[in-house]
């Protein structure tokens, strides 16, 4: 068993009598990228806020880096990183004073201060925006500023809050560059999203909905767990036959994609191509094949079965 | 620990904050200016002008010399003549004028008689007694009209006669101390000091932590190291330098446009001033960890700004008031600050002498600074 930089057992958070977080156990193992995948209010930020010392559990316990949470979380706070899903650092300073006012948070040594503001500046190709305001920056420039000032400290454990949902996959894809260079340096991070692309790109996954964890594992397990329950149908009038599928006990999800409707059927179900020509009898016209599963399959299989 | 780093940083992301909050950085100086012409020109307890009515019954010479020399204390300035005390009691009603002057018909018979001219011709049948000389209405509605229309009652006659009034050896003799022209100007100057430091010190502190709440800015302060005090120190001392321009403004300014200089040393002001700007700041900082919203801020700095302006004996002397709202007034910064500043401008007092209360504001600053501390918890529950 590698190293475990995190580890929650119960974790529970309520609000009120709305319950935020169900029971989470998570075990985040050292050097990887550990996605929690989630649709919106499935308790993804509610669970980091616990993870980083922001928000009391209810119930349940965490342990990071050796820390016990809940307890006195701040010596956990020069060791982490917690980039929000907000921008929340100062939009009337500019790039490079936001920069220098983490640095001097974190208590670097003026030296070391200089050289990483220089480092950070040239890694997320910030150096013509040092001067301006942050609020003046652009959707990727702004992420890109909040991540160098994350890190700026160099923390074993990072925590990203949907980093990227607001840029294009062009700057995605160079964002998770530089935080694949960071994995490298032996940094551990725990992303949230709920982008099918970004979950592609963890080690490790573990999909969330209404608080509660539906499933875990990597990609590829978690693939390979709902292999055979996915088939596509093609042919004519797909929209009726959609609406007359999604009725059928067996299936547990319709969506057209193009000219093709991507149909999921329940776990019950032993063979998913025979349950949907079946459920076609009245349709000769259409072709119904298995495909290979992906990861959004996953997501909305592993979600649907727990609303239902 | 606190870390020195830390909080200068805090320090200098508030004035880089501060430099670009243009506003906020005009109404530092202006706030000061305004108020200090407002209050030293507009707030005048000495009044003079009142418009009156003169209701002149016996028309002679005497009733007209009457007439100006009443004129001539500048309490009244008679605007409007009537025929009959009726039409000049509907005037006061009317608020045309605030007080009537009612002379009547048989003056001259009354003002031989009158003690107020010498007595002369004093009542010498017995039960006969001197009858005022003529006679006031007033609007009592404003007591400080009705009490300058009574300080005309017993106004000296003598001149009527061209001659030396018997100013009777009074009873007592009075000295003024400090202010011998009694202008209301000298006590407002150094108490506008109190005034204004209350309302801008605590406005800017008391949204000081919101504010960083309110535009999420919260969320990843507290992610980092920082400690509490470091962010409470860090964000009161631009403050403190703001506040000692402000008291700058207004006493060079009471020096220059109403000769209210300052008769203590600068040094013991300086001391004072700054014991009394770190309690209000950091009352503004408590206040500001109770907030929620910059609105509610405001709405608690208002609640301590009237009750400084109304109770610490900037409006109205702390002795006269009931001891209830000696009581509030004890717990007002402000409060103490007034009799200190005050102290310090009108009186050369020195630090020894104003010791309780300067000790009173440096405790207030210390127990602001550690609750507002203790108050501020590093998460979001
Ligand atoms: N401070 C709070 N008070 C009350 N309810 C809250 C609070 N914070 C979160 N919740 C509730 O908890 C649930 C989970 O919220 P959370 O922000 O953790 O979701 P999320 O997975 O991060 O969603 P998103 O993808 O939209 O960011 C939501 O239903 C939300 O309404
Ligand atoms: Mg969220």
């Amino acid at each position: 068993m590698t190293e475990t930089v995190a580890e929650t057992v119960g974790m529970t958070r309520r609000f009120g009598n709305k319950t935020a977080v169900d029971a989470l156990d998570l075990t985040i193992p050292k050097g990887v990228v550990y996605g929690l995948l989630g649709p919106n209010g499935s308790g993804k930020t509610t669970a980091m806020r616990m993870l980083t010392g922001l928000l009391t559990p209810s119930e349940g316990r965490a342990e990071v880096l050796g820390t016990h949470l809940p307890g006195n979380a701040e010596p956990l706070k020069s060791r982490i990183g917690y980039m929000t899903q907000g921008f929340t650092h100062y939009r009337d300073l500019t790039v490079f004073e936001n920069l220098r006012f983490i640095a001097e948070i974190h208590d670097l040594p003026a030296a070391r201060k200089r050289r990483r503001i220089d480092e950070l500046l040239e890694t997320y190709d910030l150096r013509e925006q040092a001067t301006m305001l942050a609020g003046a920056l652009s959707g990727g420039q702004r992420q890109r500023l909040a991540l160098a000032a994350t890190v700026i400290h160099e923390p074993e454990l990072l925590f990203l809050d949907e980093p990227t949902s607001a840029v294009d996959p062009e700057t995605r894809r160079n964002f998770w560059e530089r935080l694949f260079d960071l994995v490298d340096a032996g940094t551990t991070m725990i992303v949230s999203t709920h982008l099918m692309d970004e979950a592609e790109r963890c080690h490790r996954i573990a999909i969330l909905d209404l608080g509660r964890k539906c499933a875990d594992g990597t990609p590829e397990e978690l693939i390979e767990k709902v292999g055979g329950r996915v088939v596509e149908v093609a042919g004519n009038d797909l929209r009726h036959i959609g609406r007359e599928l999604a009725g059928h006990e067996a299936i547990s999800s319709v969506a057209q994609i193009g000219a093709r409707l991507r149909v999921l059927v329940a776990e019950t179900v032993t063979d998913a191509e025979t349950a949907v020509t079946d459920a076609l009898r009245d349709h000769p016209e259409v072709s119904v094949r298995p495909v290979r599963p992906n990861l959004e399959d996953v997501f909305v299989l592993a979600t649907r079965g727990a609303a239902r | 620990m606190i870390s020195a780093r830390r909080t200068m940083a805090i320090l200098r992301k508030e004035l880089l904050q501060l430099r670009r909050d243009r506003l906020t950085f005009g109404l530092i100086v202006m706030i000061p200016l305004i108020q200090l012409v407002l209050f030293g020109y507009a707030i005048n307890t000495e009044v003079r002008h009142i418009p009156a009515a003169v209701v002149d019954q016996s028309n002679t010479s005497l009733s007209q010399a009457l007439t100006q020399i009443v004129e001539a204390t500048q309490v009244v300035r008679f605007e409007e003549r009537f025929a009959t005390v009726e039409e000049a009691e509907r005037a006061i009603v009317r608020a045309e004028v605030r007080a009537a002057f009612i002379i009547p018909h048989d003056i001259d018979d009354r003002l031989v008689r009158s003690p107020a001219i010498g007595g002369r011709f004093a009542p010498t049948a017995p039960g006969e007694t001197a009858r005022p000389v003529a006679q006031w209405i007033a609007d009592g509605s404003d007591t400080l009209v009705a009490g300058a229309i009574r300080s005309l009652r017993v106004m000296p006659l003598g001149e009527l006669f061209r001659e030396p009034t018997n100013t009777a050896t009074p009873t007592f003799e009075v000295t003024l101390f400090y202010n011998p022209e009694q202008r209301s100007v000298v006590n407002i100057v150094p108490g506008l000091v109190g005034i204004i430091l209350t309302m801008t010190m605590i406005m800017f502190t008391a949204a000081a932590i919101v504010r960083e709440t309110e535009r999420g800015n919260m969320e990843m302060l507290i992610t980092t190291p920082i400690r509490p005090l470091e962010l409470m120190i860090g964000k009161i001392i631009p403050y403190v330098g703001i506040g000692l321009l402000q008291v700058g403004i207004i006493l060079g300014l009471g020096a220059a446009l109403f000769s209210v200089t300052t008769a203590g040393s600068l040094g013991t002001l300086l001391v004072v001033t700054l014991l009394f700007i770190l309690a209000s700041l950091s009352l503004g900082l408590v206040l500001s960890t109770i907030a929620k919203s910059q609105l509610q801020a405001m709405q608690m700095t208002v609640f301590v700004l009237l009750p400084s302006i109304l109770l610490s004996g900037f409006m109205f002397p702390y002795e006269g008031m009931p001891d209830g709202a000696k009581l509030i007034a004890d717990l007002l910064p402000a409060t103490h600050f007034m009799r200190i500043i005050r102290g310090v401008v009108l009186r050369d007092a020195e630090l020894a002498d104003l010791g309780p209360d300067a000790a009173w504001l440096l405790g207030f600053a210390v127990l602001g600074l550690v609750v507002a501390s203790l108050r501020f918890r590093k998460r979001l529950d």
